[in-house]
């Protein structure tokens, strides 16, 4: 792919890079490049804007006052939770429970689903490519009912494999929680086809979305998964804000997360009754901006077209790995056929820190480290990755600036 | 080892003079950083006997490796290593300024050369590269033998 190929598509997406204010500065002494979108992405003017707005007009506490206000803030964050669920492509609104990100999203489900279904002896299988915090919660609910983890291994090239997941499967499992877009690898994985064989064994199946909702569309009634996770600050939105959605006869099922103000019905020392969907699992004051705000987010990407971003991204993510594998000694790491618009690379007998630091000062913003994927290092043999993550307002130009960077970082350090 | 006996000779603060006339000299960060880097493949290294995990100093991104031992003098002596070649280069500043004092001054040091030779961006705690951690324990060291005395 040569840059003189630029599609219509990638120019009209080259316009939208006017609407990051935060990209259009030095970083020491060097125009911005920012390939860090898989930890968060920037916000648009919109967003910025938006935050601003709900503090200047319409700041109140919701769900509860009888005044302007308060029915003017619970109006808008009800109305995101609708948009919100149309994004995803649930069928109901009350299906979308708000919490703090992917992190909190996946304590939930485990607290709560794990309460719900979890026997001693039962099985819970995840992949070899999670992040530490679609690991960690489910450790901890193996530790306190007496269940076991199971793995999925994947292949070299950072490919789940398909068959030793269904021989993992047996009437023992109960749940499974895989990824669809690996945060270090950058690996999509055949989430659908998954869910399926899970739901064939009788499992519930929890998919973390985190790094796939900004770059591709997605329906969760069509993958037919019980949960789906994601944060909203990638996906332009607010840090402190993300979603779990749920199926609405699982989210009934299962009891509450956390206990307090706004999740109850009647509260009488002797007995509480809890609220309906989606209050039942939102306990205290929320992030009210967070939530308004990240129905604004995903209306702008939705207006920009995730059909459109997908296939100007996998543009940008071609150019980017073809001038990556021109360069000697530089190794991808993660070859699956199908990929997100991220590479994870090293270049032989150089430690991802320095080449890091160095991009850092011509102004490359990327990634180094384990990435929260320990498992993922250990299975390469490997302290950590350089990743460069691209989003839709990213250039051609961007990934030229990053390759001529890196370069120079190499002559420095060999 | 002349030069070792020279250095050991200086204060603290006369060698973290030293390095900020030494950065002095650089025009841009590129010369900085290639003087790090340099500093980094030619350190002296840990004896590997002393490379160990209980000598390992845990960051995200990189690993440091610190041993120290007091000589007949009283004075500390620092070896380090990491695996990363820029961390590596911080450690063998580090390791110039501190090592060969007092635990006194060790405990009492404060390492402004760091501030005013542009680096202070490899000692925050969030660059996890194991630096601040590393100076942290040459501090414990200096209190651990200070006591022992």
């Amino acid at each position: 792919m040569m840059k003189e190929t630029i599609s219509v598509n990638s120019q009209k997406m080259e316009l939208l890079r006017k609407d990051y204010p935060i990209l259009h500065q030095s970083v020491h002494g060097s125009p911005l490049v920012y390939l860090d979108n898989a930890a968060t992405s920037q916000k648009p003017q919109l967003v910025i804007d938006e935050i601003n707005r709900y503090y200047t007009e319409i700041n109140a506490n919701i769900h509860r006052g009888a005044h302007y206000l308060a029915s003017m803030a619970t109006a808008a964050y009800e109305e995101s939770r609708t948009f919100i669920s149309e994004f995803i492509g649930a069928k109901h609104s009350h299906e979308i429970i708000f919490c703090s990100g992917t992190t909190e999203g996946i304590n939930l489900i485990a607290h709560s689903l794990g309460r719900a279904v979890l026997k001693p002896g039962d099985e819970i299988i995840i992949s070899a490519m999670e992040h530490h915090s679609n690991i960690v919660p489910w450790q901890l609910a193996c530790e306190y009912y007496g269940a076991k983890l199971k793995v999925i291994p994947m292949s070299e090239a950072g490919e789940l494999d398909v068959d030793a997941f269904a021989k993992l499967l047996s009437e023992k499992t109960k749940i499974v929680s895989i990824v669809q877009v690996s945060n270090s690898l950058g690996t999509v994985n055949p989430v659908k086809e998954m869910t399926g064989m899970a739901r064939e064994a009788g499992a519930y199946v929890i998919i973390d979305g985190a790094q796939s909702i900004p770059h591709m569309k997605v329906d969760v009634q069509d993958l037919d998964c019980d949960f789906f996770v994601f944060s909203g600050h990638k996906a332009l939105g607010p840090t402190g804000i993300g979603v779990v959605y749920g199926k609405e006869k699982v989210l009934e099922m299962i009891p509450p997360y956390q206990s307090g103000g706004e999740m109850i019905e009647s509260v009488s020392f002797e007995k509480t009754t809890f609220n309906k969907l989606p209050f039942k699992f939102e306990a205290g004051t929320p992030h009210i901006e967070g939530g308004i705000v990240l129905g604004s987010a995903l209306k702008y990407l939705s207006s920009i077209g995730l059909d459109e971003i997908s296939a100007y991204e996998q543009e940008l993510h071609g150019y980017q790995e073809k001038l990556l594998l021109e360069i000697e000694g530089l190794e991808i790491i993660g070859t699956a056929k199908q990929k997100a618009s991220l590479t994870s690379f090293l270049v032989a007998g150089i430690h991802p820190f320095d080449l890091g630091a160095l991009l850092d000062q011509m102004g490359i913003a990327v990634r180094t480290g384990h990435h929260c994927t320990q498992p993922v290092m250990d299975f390469y043999g490997i302290p950590g990755t350089v990743r460069s993550s691209l989003a839709f307002y990213n250039s051609y130009d961007d990934i030229e600036r990053f390759v001529t960077a890196l370069k120079k970082a190499i002559s420095m350090l060999k | 080892m002349s030069n070792d006996k020279r250095r050991s000779m200086k204060t603290i603060e006369e060698k973290q003079l030293e390095i900020i006339e030494e950065f002095s000299f650089f025009e841009d960060w590129m010369q900085k950083y290639e003087y790090i880097i340099e500093l980094g493949k030619e350190l002296p290294l840990i004896d590997p006997a002393f490379k160990t995990d209980d000598n390992l100093i845990k960051g995200c991104q990189s690993k440091v490796w610190l041993h120290a031992e007091k000589d007949e003098a009283g004075h500390i002596h620092f070896s380090g290593d990491s695996d990363a070649i820029i961390t590596k280069g911080m450690v063998a500043l580090i390791v110039r300024v501190l090592s060969d004092s007092s635990p006194e001054d060790i405990v009492q040091s404060n390492l402004h050369f760091v501030n005013e030779i542009g680096l202070h961006q490899h000692l925050s705690p969030t660059r996890s590269n194991g630096l601040a951690s590393m100076i942290k324990q040459m501090k414990l060291y200096g209190l651990a033998y200070q006591a022992a005395q």
